[in-house]
């Protein structure tokens, strides 16, 4: 009995990882191949969802990056000032934004901000028939809703997380001016000799890649709500649970995978 | 045999056969919703089916429209087999084809001018400023001139269903489906929506298919009727044939009497379905 309910569980993960998978190519083809085919994309709903998902999650990616570099910057200082080691405070606060909470803490947002929103989005447009009419009207619901997302998300994950990772340097360079001794300058410096181009790029390819995940999700979760309201709630929350635990089963695989390819 | 049942041969039907229907089966789940509908619908003629709720008539024509797939028989629609047929192919068929549904479904996000230069905007070429001639045209052909700049939620019920027409309608489709069309409106609303569907037929031949239970719309707008009951066609006929049938089903929904009081609701159940239930445990 506990070992059909482990493979039952098993085989829908694995069926759900394809849906996710089929999806993701789907967009791939509708924006890379099938334009060249004569089916245009639709460059406006890309441009429309860039600015929903990247500009107007601006101030709360600001806000919550500047806490997080701060709080990194005040747990950093707690051990380096008995190791009498507070120089080491903006390279601490540089590589952990950098390679870890910049792109997480970004992904984090971008879940409760926009892969909620499609999932509900794309569960109303069910229940209110609209995705029985796009396909009426010869139109694929994954080619004229789900690519944009993806295309969108491709661009505004990487400039989100770029921004977040400087805000959350600068937040940290707040205590270290304020109470370790830094100024501005003396900051800013000893955050650039620290980092290398590698832990800015594998924060970024990770960003790309959560940005997959969230939009796949919340699209999934969309796609398959059944057709009443409660069913779309039900559809945006479960879009939350599991876009954030693959975000970060996305970030541990290839932070690991980053980890062990590193040069000695 | 009654002059548009279809024939018993596989391949295409008669080149005046709008959409041919053989021993069609659609399922949801494990169970059977329609066990074997067969009905022909001619170039130009306008079908009404008619059905309870629950008999399986919108089933039938979300079969028809390609958002159900069946587990058995066959749709032609233009002497083409729309089953079997390539995703591709389908979709050029669907360009000549037309849905009105019952809520409307016009998308929300988007101005009802918006909502009816989508599919010309996605399936041709067309130059915005002809797409946007082709918008006010197709709008003031249902009674909406003026409207184009309305979001949905601005709109009554009845022009909601207008505004899905002229969507269902802009790129001048052979096939249109209507879906429940005067549901929820009040008789003054839905007279109107009749009065636009018999000018659709009247100025375009296009032939229709219109599932509903109002029976005073039915009447006036049909060439033909069919009756489902329990995901079976209990008459197609005339209007005049319907009329004067016979046929107990026929009878009891034309004369509107109610079904008999069920106690058991394994019963009722088997009333509503048409299946056998299972056996007791």
């Amino acid at each position: 009995m506990f070992m059909e309910a482990i493979g039952e569980s098993t085989v829908s993960g694995l069926a759900y990882l394809g849906n996710l998978a089929g999806l993701t190519f789907g967009s791939a083809r509708a924006i890379l191949i099938d334009p060249f085919r004569g089916r245009k994309l639709r460059l406006s709903r890309a441009i429309h969802q860039a600015m929903t998902i990247g500009v107007e999650a601006i101030p709360i990616v600001s806000l919550i990056s500047f806490f997080v570099g701060t709080i990194l910057a005040l747990q950093g200082a707690y051990q380096l000032r008995k190791l009498g080691a507070m120089q080491l405070i903006a390279a601490a606060v540089a590589i952990i934004v950098t390679r870890e909470l910049g792109p997480l803490m970004t992904a984090i947002i971008v879940i409760g901000r926009s892969g909620s929103a499609f999932a509900a989005e794309i569960g109303t447009m069910k229940v209110n028939e609209e995705l029985d009419a796009l396909e009426t009207m010869a139109l694929d619901p994954v080619h004229f809703l789900v690519a944009p997302k993806f295309l969108a998300m491709a661009f505004m994950m990487p400039c989100l997380t770029i921004w977040a990772d400087f805000v959350g340097v600068c937040g940290g360079g707040s205590f270290g001016v304020l109470f370790a001794g830094f100024t501005w300058g003396r900051y800013f410096q000893a955050t650039l000799q620290s980092l290398v181009l590698r832990d800015i790029i594998t924060g970024l390819i990770k960003s790309v890649l959560f940005g997959f995940v969230i939009t796949a999700v919340g699209c999934q979760e969309g796609l398959s709500a059944k057709l009443s309201p409660e069913e779309v709630g039900r559809a945006t929350t479960s879009a939350v649970v599991k876009s954030i635990f693959l975000v970060i089963a996305v970030d541990l695989i290839f932070t690991a995978l980053f980890y062990f390819t590193a040069p000695q | 045999m009654t002059p548009t049942a279809p024939s018993s041969n596989s391949g295409p039907p008669d080149p005046d056969i709008a959409i041919s229907v053989r021993n069609l089966r659609v399922n949801y789940g494990d169970r059977e919703i329609l066990h074997g509908i067969n009905f022909n619908v001619r170039t130009g003629e306008t079908m009404v089916i008619l059905g309870g709720s629950g008999s399986g008539k919108s089933t039938l024509l979300r079969a028809l429209a390609g958002l159900e797939r069946p587990v058995g028989g066959e749709i032609w629609i233009r002497g083409r087999n729309f089953i079997t047929m390539s995703e591709r192919e389908r979709d050029k068929l669907r360009m000549k084809m037309g849905m009105s549904f019952q809520s409307g479904a016009l998308f929300g996000s988007m101005t009802v001018g918006e909502n009816v230069a989508l599919p010309l905007q996605e399936n041709t070429n067309l130059d915005p400023s002809t797409i946007e001639i082709m918008v006010r045209l197709k709008l003031d052909q249902v009674g909406l001139s003026g409207f184009e700049n309305y979001i949905p939620a601005q709109l009554s019920g009845g022009m909601k269903k207008r505004a899905a027409i002229a969507r269902a309608l802009a790129m001048d489709p052979e096939i249109l489906f209507f879906d429940e069309p005067s549901a929820g409106l009040d008789p003054i609303i839905a007279a109107g929506i009749d009065e636009l569907i018999l000018k659709l037929k009247n100025t375009f031949q296009i032939s229709m298919l219109v599932v509903t239970h109002e029976l005073a719309s039915a009447f006036l707008i049909a060439d033909r009727m069919i009756l489902i009951d329990k995901g079976n066609i209990a008459i197609n006929g005339t209007p005049a044939e319907l009329r004067a049938s016979a046929n107990a089903r026929v009878r009891q929904f034309l004369d509107r009497v109610p079904e008999p009081e069920v106690d058991d609701e394994i019963d009722y159940l088997q009333m509503l379905t048409g299946e056998t239930p299972p056996p007791r445990r």
